[in-house]
């Protein structure tokens, strides 16, 4: 319940504006109003939070869900339980209403739509939901409070008898705990008696009164040291029946539960497996659980406590003589359990102080509370969702990340606040993918893809990353998209949709870019390393299957000569004006590398008088620099001579430019026929070396 | 005009809605007058004459619940009527009744427009 202060939240659904606004009106100032313009409008403002609307008003005929599809999201989601319904509609067959009904609604008025009878319904059903949540609080209080009582009474009445018989209180303690984990242990071993977890405090409580019918013995036989005459043990054995009665004589409350098994307790804890044991005679199955339960324990308790007639035996001692059927014969199962949970019953009648049954109330009241934890659940579960939401709004709001939520049912996409105003979408994005907010952050394949990864993946390995680029704050940025899909918690899991965060990493990316730049250029000239250009070539080649290309390698004849002459620098200052010249006389398509020492490449396409091309590219890669005259050697192959593999294109380049040497330097030499002759017979000497 | 009047020409039932106005005159002429800006009839019309059947069933649907709050009853029984057809997703008649309906609205509108 909000304080006084706090208006009471109704949602409004309706896809007319008109009818939205009369019905605000009609509610008047008492109420806070929140529209939704639609179901998906709606089911999107429950989703964000559904815990603040005190009642929702829905029309039936909707666009984007309709008011049926908002009442089945309400119940699958479980908010109907918690939000009032009244629809209102213009539809008025039966069937509809029934239908409206089924799915929960509260309330169903029809238009016209009368103000008074509105407003005096949206007062009655909130008060209705709050009076019923009162309630539920209200009865759990008495439940509690009753079971405190009954505990009382039950613990003071059999410490009357059990003062009474002096004895030292303790019997009824120890017996109370010992029929709860025998009970505990019949019911882990089998369930053919049908117990319920719930009859484990009543049983046990109700064991407590089992001597009751004590209290009409004469005083004398009760405490008889010494063995009991026959007249004696037929008064004494006159105590079960007494208490049954005493019990079946209760005007009032014969039909509770926990009379009903006093009484079985009462009458029957006498009675014996066999058949041999009293009043009744009654054997094996015959004689109800709970008191062969209580019989068990009231022998056992019996025989390791020091009584007028008898000293304590130890748990073995008493084991051994019920196991022998000294006391009668028991069940055999309930000898079974009786061995099994031996350390479970010694640890805990050791108990023997007031203080420590002090602490174990406590420990049963809390137990008994956790009982009722659906009641007092939601409210602790509502506040940890509450600060688990405070946390994340926190560290969302600190990073630059931008966070994602995804729903399949509805289809619904929510973007952290920060992230929805990076992304310029809304917050809330009903069926994203046909948004065009959210279609326009990344091209057509980048959506696909996540898609592909989300919708593959597994609940064993749910996590999937992508890098792409994304409209991030106007422009196109390069981002790492880290993604976890969320699967429902049904035996056969399903995917309920996906979590994730939006990284930028364009920064990153372009230093990487950069890296790889620089690893594919020739440091020296600018030109493209071997490596590089040799997969450049391949590209080219590959993407360009109906063209013909040429490859072309040239050296600076001489070279040697003049790095000896002048020194590495100058050197160095020759390929550099070389690479210079090189781009001047080719085209920004081409392809220009220096692929060693100063051995150049260049790469184009074989077209049309590709000759006087050559040609040209060859003369202006001669002439003078710095007073030098700089010639050089060219060897040229072509794809429709030679076929379009690198290595064989690059091989016959080379020994065309080999040829070109050997015929004099200085001149260039396209590969054919008489090449191969010429390297046939030549030996492979440089005499340039 | 006063509402009352305003009422009296377009044949609606001015007493029904003064009952469910709460009987405040101050509500009804409100909301009569917002029916002004109210976009059913014009998306009827359009997703009508669009041969956009569900659209228009819907447009038809609120302008019927928007003609019966207002007790707009001579607008409420051709819309109401045109819903059901359209509804069954048939068209047979739709072009009679959408042509009372439009009759009936420009009155209306024009009789909302003479309100003080």
């Amino acid at each position: 319940m909000g304080t006084r202060n706090e208006k009471q939240k109704i949602l409004i659904v309706d896809d007319s504006e008109m009818n939205r606004s009369i019905l605000a009106d009609m509610l008047g100032d008492e109420y806070e109003i929140v529209e939704a313009i639609d179901g998906a409008e709606a089911v999107a403002r429950l989703n964000t939070d559904s815990t603040d609307i005190s009642l929702m008003l829905l029309d039936i005929v909707m666009p984007n869900m309709d008011g049926f599809e908002v009442l089945a999201v309400m119940n699958k989601r479980n908010w109907i339980q918690d939000i009032p319904v009244i629809m209102i509609s213009a539809e008025n067959t039966s069937s509809y209403i029934e239908h409206a009904y089924e799915l929960g609604v509260t309330d169903f008025i029809s238009r016209p739509f009368d103000g008074q009878i509105v407003h005096r319904r949206v007062i009655n059903t909130i008060m209705l939901y709050a009076k019923q949540k009162r309630l539920i609080e209200l009865v759990s209080d008495q439940i509690y409070e009753k079971e405190r009582s009954n505990n009382l009474m039950v613990s003071i009445l059999s410490h009357i008898v059990e003062f009474r018989n002096g004895e030292s209180g303790l019997h009824v303690l120890h017996i109370n705990m010992m029929t709860e984990i025998l009970l505990q242990t019949v019911m882990r071993k089998t369930d053919k008696y049908n117990l319920k977890r719930s009859d484990i405090p009543i049983i046990s409580m109700a064991s407590a009164l089992h001597d009751i019918g004590k209290i009409s013995i004469p005083g004398e036989i009760l405490n008889k040291p010494g063995k009991l005459t026959k007249e004696e043990f037929d008064t004494m054995k006159t105590h079960t029946l007494i208490g049954a009665e005493m019990l079946d004589q209760l005007s009032y409350y014969k039909d509770e539960a926990l009379v009903k098994m006093a009484y079985q307790i009462c009458r029957w804890h006498h009675e014996r497996y066999d058949g041999r044991g009293y009043p009744d005679g009654l054997a094996g199955e015959e004689i109800p659980i709970a008191a062969q339960i209580v019989a068990l324990a009231d022998v056992y308790d019996a025989l390791t406590s020091k009584r007028v007639y008898k000293p304590a035996f130890s748990h073995e001692k008493a084991v051994e003589m019920i196991t022998n059927g000294e006391c009668g014969t028991f069940n055999p199962l309930l000898l079974e359990c009786l061995l099994e949970s031996a350390d479970s019953i010694q640890e805990q009648l050791a108990v023997n102080s007031i203080k420590q049954e002090s602490d174990r109330n406590i420990r049963n009241i809390t137990e008994d509370l956790l009982h009722y934890e659906e009641l007092s659940a939601s409210e602790r579960t509502l506040r940890l969702l509450e600060h688990e939401r405070t946390k994340y709004q926190f560290f969302a709001s600190l990073s630059s990340e931008i966070q994602f939520e995804y729903t399949r049912e509805p289809s619904m996409l929510t973007l952290s606040e920060a992230g929805a105003k990076m992304l310029n979408a809304a917050e809330i994005t009903m069926n994203p993918l046909e948004e065009e907010q959210i279609i326009g952050i990344s091209d057509d394949k980048v959506m696909e893809e996540i898609t592909k990864l989300v919708t593959g993946s597994s609940m064993e390995s749910p996590v999937i990353q992508y890098d792409g680029e994304l409209l991030v704050n106007g422009e196109w940025r390069w981002s790492r998209v880290i993604c976890r899909s969320m699967w429902s918690h049904e035996e056969k899991p399903v995917m309920t949709g996906c979590i994730g965060k939006i990284v930028d990493m364009h920064e990153e990316h372009a230093k990487i870019k950069d890296l790889q730049r620089i690893a594919s250029y020739d440091g020296l000239t600018g030109l493209l390393n071997q490596s590089n250009a040799k997969r450049h070539v391949m590209e080219r080649l590959h993407e360009n299957e109906d063209k013909d290309y040429i490859l072309a390698i040239f050296d600076i004849d001489y070279f040697k000569n003049a790095n000896d002459r002048c020194g590495h620098m100058f050197g160095d200052k020759v390929l550099q004006h070389m690479a210079g010249r090189l781009r001047g006389s080719t085209r920004d398509y081409d392809i220009t590398a220096r692929v060693g020492g100063d051995e150049f490449m260049i790469f184009m396409q074989d077209i049309e008088g590709i000759e006087s091309i050559i040609d040209r590219v060859y003369h202006a890669l001669t002439g003078k620099y710095e007073g030098f005259d700089i010639s050089i050697s060219m060897g040229i192959s072509r794809t429709r001579k030679i076929g379009r593999k690198y290595e064989n294109l690059f091989g016959c380049a080379d020994k065309a430019l080999y040829t070109a040497k050997q015929a004099g330097r200085a001149q260039y030499c396209f590969y054919d026929d008489s090449v191969k002759e010429i390297l046939s017979v030549i030996s492979s000497i440089d005499g340039e070396e | 005009m006063t509402i009352k009047e305003c009422y009296e020409a377009i044949g609606g039932d001015y007493e029904a809605v003064y009952q469910r106005m709460m009987k405040k005159d101050s509500l009804i002429m409100k909301f009569t007058k917002k029916f002004l800006n109210d976009t059913s009839y014009k998306s009827l019309k359009d997703n009508l004459s669009g041969g956009n059947i569900e659209e228009a069933f819907r447009a038809a649907h609120t302008l019927k619940g928007v003609a019966q709050n207002l007790a707009f009853e001579k607008l409420y029984k051709p819309s109401s009527d045109l819903a059901e057809i359209l509804r069954a997703g048939s068209t047979e008649g739709a072009g009679e009744l959408m042509e009372i309906i439009t009759k009936e609205y420009e009155k209306t509108i024009a009789a909302i427009s003479e309100l003080e």
